[in-house]
């Protein structure tokens, strides 16, 4: 006789909680969650695909090891998006790409089967700028996802569907990838909590690599807590995956309470004085700062003076990489390929042109161009050397800090084709969390407030490499203070749902 | 050290990419601009600093050396635009042209 469960009201620890204790089914909590995709998903466009036979499958596994008494997985029921360059077999796996617009799994990302395994029930795929080159979904050939908080606007990306799917609670968790912002600047402009874990923590197996040096999946939650629950379910290293690190997993799902009491933590300066940061923001930002020191945080200045090279090395490096990885897709193994092909090159250049859309013509060719003779040394090698300085920058400043204090974006959540037009302007909504891909640190966004039109603002905070357990406790201490429990508007117009039989 | 059309058309042809005149001439346009925002990299010293290629000091990583279980034909194949069930079919490549 239970009612049915509000996913925008219960964290996932919540729902897993009420699974274990027997108030709640996980079949109704998946019922729930596609009823909330029935009601929302046609606006909001935030899955390409939904997965009720997978879904519904894990939600009985969970209910029936219930009903036998076992112990329950510590994600059990939580339902869960996962975006739509991982694989996972009974899925297809279209990158938000027309070249891949009907391929199916044929194998399982590490990342999903263990989210799977820890009991999460898979809702649907999630979607992105076609393979994770954008930073609004406009990019996905399926068309864009619209932002929970106002229609108009975008979620941003390129975890677009990502974001949006746990900000209109159609989901309680969600996996991303991250590869100059894409987890944080979603969840920066959708009031949801998104962390890059450091380069190697969480294998990336069976994710269509975009920048290899770059990447990192990691999670999207309502909270804190519920991110640390995530992370610490997908994280850990995996034979399949010779860049994940065989560091320990900490218990980052403890890590949130602990508190910032003598917490060192350092406001990037430079970056709150970056021409095109919203006031609200940087008000936004100062205001965490005094916040955190109130909590007992030793708070001070630090600078990463060759930061603001970042954008540029980023734009050699990533497009570089890209251009290597994309060249898998040829017409021959799997993707589109064109009709009647003269001969083999004929096969390789119209497959990839019609397959492919503009942004990622855009970088395969930046990326070819930097790479090509002549060019190398010029760009790829002056933006690698850039890299190193990066890199010193953030061990310097964590020497004398345990955590930084960054926006997350430059502004709030923009309007549908404001930056279209001018690749570079789009580029510049990640100039915070670039960096900190190039340095391979962790780093998560944590809602802060709205700004005066009611968009969610995000604070950026970064870790050392593999200091997750650090960064989650300043994250939560945070979090409990500004007493910020953002729901969407369009959630909150549908009032509570009614009882169930 | 401005892009043409004509470095346009080479890279397009070393990405495999058939592209449009229109394609060409947007990309010229869209590429050179964006080279213009990151020109700042050039003006950097950077003499003597050594290049990173992965963030993290990362020795090599070896494995044992026994088989394991790899993806089955029939999957391996599954996604493929044609194939005769135990290879993928393509157009002849012997003869084919390369560019200079």
């Amino acid at each position: 006789m239970s009612a049915s469960p509000d996913l925008s009201a219960m964290s996932a620890r919540q729902l897993r909680d009420a699974v274990a204790s027997g108030g709640i089914s996980a079949r109704e909590i998946a019922e729930a969650a596609y009823a909330r995709a029935e009601s929302l998903d046609t606006e909001v466009h935030a899955f390409l695909q939904l997965t009720p036979e997978l879904a519904f499958a894990a939600a009985e596994k969970v209910d029936r090891a219930r009903a036998a008494g076992e112990e329950l997985p510590p994600l059990a029921g939580v339902p869960a998006g996962i975006k739509d360059n991982m694989n996972l077999v009974g899925t297809r796996t279209t990158c938000g790409s027309r070249i891949l617009h009907n391929h199916e799994s044929v194998y399982d990302c590490t990342a999903v089967r263990r989210l799977l395994a820890a009991g999460a029930l898979p809702i649907g795929k999630c979607n992105l700028d076609e393979f994770a080159f954008g930073s609004s979904t406009e990019n996905s050939a399926f068309g864009p996802t619209r932002n929970p908080w106002n229609l108009e606007r975008v979620p941003g990306g390129s975890s677009g569907g990502s974001a949006a799917c746990v900000a209109a609670g159609m989901a309680s968790v969600s996996l991303g990838s991250d590869t100059g912002g894409s987890i944080r600047q979603p969840a920066a402009l959708t009031g949801t909590v998104g962390l890059k874990p450091t380069y190697g923590r969480v294998s990336r197996y069976g994710v269509v690599a975009f920048g290899s040096s770059l990447d990192q999946i990691g999670p999207f939650g309502k909270t804190v807590d519920d991110v640390a629950l995530a992370l610490e379910a997908i994280a850990g290293a995996d034979p399949f995956d010779a860049t994940s690190s065989p560091e320990p997993v900490a218990r980052y799902a403890a890590a949130p309470g602990e508190g910032v009491r003598g917490l060192r933590v350092g406001v990037v300066r430079g970056m709150l004085e970056t021409e095109g940061l919203a006031p609200a923001i940087r008000a936004a930002v100062r205001d965490a700062a005094e916040t955190l020191a109130g909590l007992g945080a030793e708070v001070g200045d630090v600078e990463l003076p060759s930061a603001r090279h970042g954008l540029a090395a980023y734009y050699i490096i990533g497009p570089a990489e890209a251009s290597s990885n994309l060249a898998r897709f040829d017409g021959i193994r799997y993707g589109h390929r064109c009709e009647d092909p003269a001969d083999v090159i004929d096969l390789y250049m119209r497959s990839r042109a019609e397959g492919f859309g503009q942004e990622s013509i855009r970088r395969i060719m930046l990326g070819t161009y930097a790479l090509s003779a002549g060019y190398y040394d010029a760009y790829y090698g002056q933006a690698q050397k850039a890299r190193t300085r990066i890199i010193e920058d953030f061990r310097a400043a964590f020497s004398r800090f345990d955590v930084l204090l960054t926006p997350t974006t430059p502004e709030t959540a923009f309007r549908f084709g404001a930056k279209v037009a001018d690749p570079y302007s789009m580029y510049l909504n990640d100039v915070y969390t670039i960096p900190v891909n190039l340095a391979g640190n962790c780093a998560v966004s944590v809602p802060a407030g709205l700004d005066p039109a009611g968009l969610p603002i995000g604070i950026q905070l970064i870790g050392d490499h593999f200091a997750e357990a650090t960064l989650l406790r300043a994250a939560a201490a945070f979090e409990a203070a500004v007493a910020f429990a953002p729901v969407p508007p369009l959630v909150r117009s549908l009032g509570t749902p009614k009882g169930g039989e | 050290m401005a892009i043409t059309e004509s470095d346009v058309r080479h890279v397009a042809l070393l990405a495999r990419l058939a592209l449009t005149d229109g394609q060409v001439a947007t990309l010229t346009a869209e590429i050179g601009a964006v080279l213009g925002h990151i020109e700042e990299l050039q003006h950097l010293d950077l003499a003597g600093v050594e290049p990173t290629a992965h963030p993290l000091a990362m020795t090599n990583v070896m494995r044992a050396d026994v088989v394991r279980p790899c993806l089955p034909r029939a999957l391996a194949l599954k996604n493929a635009p044609a194939s005769d069930g135990r290879a993928f079919v393509i157009p002849a490549i012997a003869g084919v042209g390369e560019e200079a």
